[in-house]
């Protein structure tokens, strides 16, 4: 039998570089820069006086 | 876990691996040949780059002290395009790079991936900073670090800045690379030692600068050739700010993975909670990229709740990193000096620590003007009600030369004191004047940083050749300019003095192969002290929590100073 305790999560993600990679990468695009870009693509046109 | 330097290794490397390593005669470490050539190749570039933006820098002081007012307008906004270049992107980019060959190789018994790889990216980065350099002061790309369009420089320029962002990649893929082998080969065991995993955060956010950077300069490039239509101003600098800003992030991880180093080598420190520090780094990984917003907060197109989010509630998250890094550094050097016996009041450790050593000075100074004068300023200037009185003014370039002067540049100056004998293996040369060097740094750069900070105040803008012509600003706003131009003239001397200090050493320093480098200085241990004594003991650090204590209190009175200045805009009677 296996009765090796298993390491506490938090532990797991700090010695995961690779997750720590896609994390941030992907939370600061999407928070900054899609979301940032969406609000640019639907600014309207300014209608001239 | 492991320590901040060393992790736990399972056995020696074998034979063939060990023809390509050094031991360490001081640390006793493992040092891999082919990483120590790209260190030593990177740092010497770093200091050129650091001499180029720091002579730009005393020209630039000189000319916003409007009582010398040196250069002509088309040279300021020359030099200010070469002076942020050069101290933001390649003296910072070039250490970087150094330190995480470092971070990857000897902490962990391993060897450097490529150096093929290495070669690339290093001669990418080399040619393409000595392009912009040629452009900007062949007079081409008068345009500023920021290039906003429509403002238009030579392609040269982008290509310059591609070329330095695709080889600082190629580096961290190298970063990355050895990585793996290392966890694969087995060359330590359990997590990665502090100083490394500070390394790994830094590239992670290097990656995420490195590829906003492409996406906004490869289709400015091709604008500029001609081939594509202009890209949209304002999404320009959306983007380009998560190249700009976000490498200053890569410094702040770098930074404090730095003072983690230095902390140890000096007086011993461990951090007090490895978990504790890693998740605060974590924190950094996850949040500190969106502070770029904060440079969009009065731009038009992008709505409050995308500024008010990325600047304040999720940025927030880092700050409490940075607050988290603030606590444990010196909580850790005070514990550390408590269990060596200096036990007395609140703050008899820090009488006893080894202020001769000018790493460990620099380390401290870069602590404290990174947390009182740019972690504060930062927070409150990038609050989006705040911001609007002082976007735009010296305020700001008085908080980010706080945090990347005052901050990065110093802890890098100050990690110098050891990377040089340990690397090069040689002893420095001028030793009284290396003990004074940060201290002048230091002393000057928070003269810096204040003058633009009072002057900002009074609304004093940033990035104006002549602020005379408006006629607006009177005697106070001119003595603050005066007191930046002093402080610049002490800082650039400071500066100079390092790269005498580390050229001179370089080329002429005593020999220190076969024995241990010449001792700065640590932290003396007292008769019956025992390392451990205190580590059940909540209240052994006593003297940090009443400092912090005191840093909230004055990020409390500033932090509330400046809502009632915002309040003073539209007074009601």
């Amino acid at each position: 039998m296996n009765h090796q305790t298993k390491e506490p999560l938090l532990k797991r993600v700090l010695d995961n570089p690779w997750l720590l990679l896609v994390l941030g990468v992907l939370i600061p695009f999407l928070s900054y820069t899609a979301w940032g870009w969406i609000e640019l693509v639907l600014v309207q046109p300014a209608a001239l006086p | 876990m492991s320590s901040t330097l060393t992790a736990t290794f399972p056995a020696s490397p074998d034979p063939a691996a060990r023809a390509l390593t050094r031991k360490c005669d001081t640390t006793g470490l493992n040092v891999c040949l082919e990483a120590e050539r790209f260190i030593k190749f990177n740092a010497v570039s770093a200091v050129v780059f650091l001499l180029i933006g720091g002579i730009a820098a005393l020209l630039l002081a000189l000319t916003r002290w409007q009582a010398v007012h040196l250069l002509r307008v088309d040279w300021f906004y020359r030099i200010l395009t070469l002076h942020g270049l050069n101290m933001l992107i390649f003296w910072i980019l070039f250490f970087e790079v150094a330190v995480l060959y470092f971070a990857c190789t000897t902490p962990l018994n391993a060897r450097l991936f490529s150096a093929k790889v290495a070669w690339a990216g290093f001669a990418q980065m080399v040619t393409g900073a000595l392009m912009v350099n040629y452009i900007i002061l062949k007079g081409q790309a008068d345009v500023l670090m920021t290039s906003y369009l429509p403002l238009l420089a030579h392609p040269l320029f982008y290509l310059g800045i591609i070329l330095v962002a695709t080889g600082t990649l190629t580096g961290v893929f190298n970063f990355f690379a050895t990585l793996y082998v290392a966890r694969r080969d087995r060359t330590y065991e359990g997590s990665v030692p502090l100083v490394t995993f500070g390394a790994t955060a830094a590239a992670i956010i290097a990656v995420v600068t490195l590829l906003h950077g492409a996406i906004v300069m490869i289709p400015t490039f091709t604008f500029s050739m001609g081939w594509t239509a202009q890209p949209d101003p304002m999404w320009y600098r959306m983007i380009w700010w998560g190249l700009g800003h976000q490498s200053q992030q890569v410094n702040v991880c770098a930074m404090v993975a730095v003072w983690y180093l230095i902390a140890q080598l000096a007086t011993g420190a461990r951090p007090i909670n490895e978990t504790v520090c890693r998740t605060a780094f974590l924190l950094y990984v996850l949040f500190i990229n969106i502070a770029s917003a904060h440079h969009l907060l009065v731009d038009p197109a992008v709505g409050a709740t995308w500024k008010i989010w990325n600047t304040s509630y999720a940025m927030y998250l880092a700050v409490l990193a940075s607050m988290i890094h603030g606590f444990t550094v010196p909580a850790s050097v005070e514990l550390a000096m408590r269990e060596k016996g200096h036990t007395k009041g609140l703050f008899g450790w820090v009488v006893a620590l080894p202020w001769r050593n000018p790493a460990f000075a620099g380390a401290v100074l870069s602590v404290l003007i990174f947390g009182f004068i740019g972690g504060i300023t930062g927070v409150t200037l990038g609050t989006q009600q705040i911001n609007i009185i002082a976007h735009n003014t010296l305020r700001i370039t008085g908080h980010f030369h706080a945090t990347v002067v005052g901050g990065t540049s110093l802890a890098f100056m100050a990690l110098a004191y050891y990377v040089i004998p340990l690397i090069f293996r040689r002893d420095f040369i001028w030793r009284p004047a290396a003990r004074i060097q940060p201290w002048l740094f230091g002393g000057g750069i928070l003269l810096v940083s204040l003058g633009m900070s009072f002057a900002g105040s009074m609304g004093v803008p940033r990035r104006i050749y002549d602020i005379d012509q408006s006629g607006a600003f009177g005697a106070a706003a001119h003595l603050m300019l005066g007191v930046m131009g002093l402080g610049a003239l002490a800082a650039v001397a400071g500066l100079l003095l390092f790269v005498l200090l580390c050229v001179g050493t370089i080329l002429a320093g005593e020999r220190n192969e076969g024995r241990p480098m010449a001792d700065w200085g640590v932290a003396s241990t007292l008769a019956g002290a025992r390392e451990g004594s205190l580590a059940d003991d909540h209240w052994a650090v006593k003297g940090t929590v009443a400092l912090t204590a005191v840093f909230l209190v004055c990020f409390a009175v500033y932090y509330f100073a400046n809502w009632k200045a915002l309040a003073d805009v539209w007074p009601v009677r």
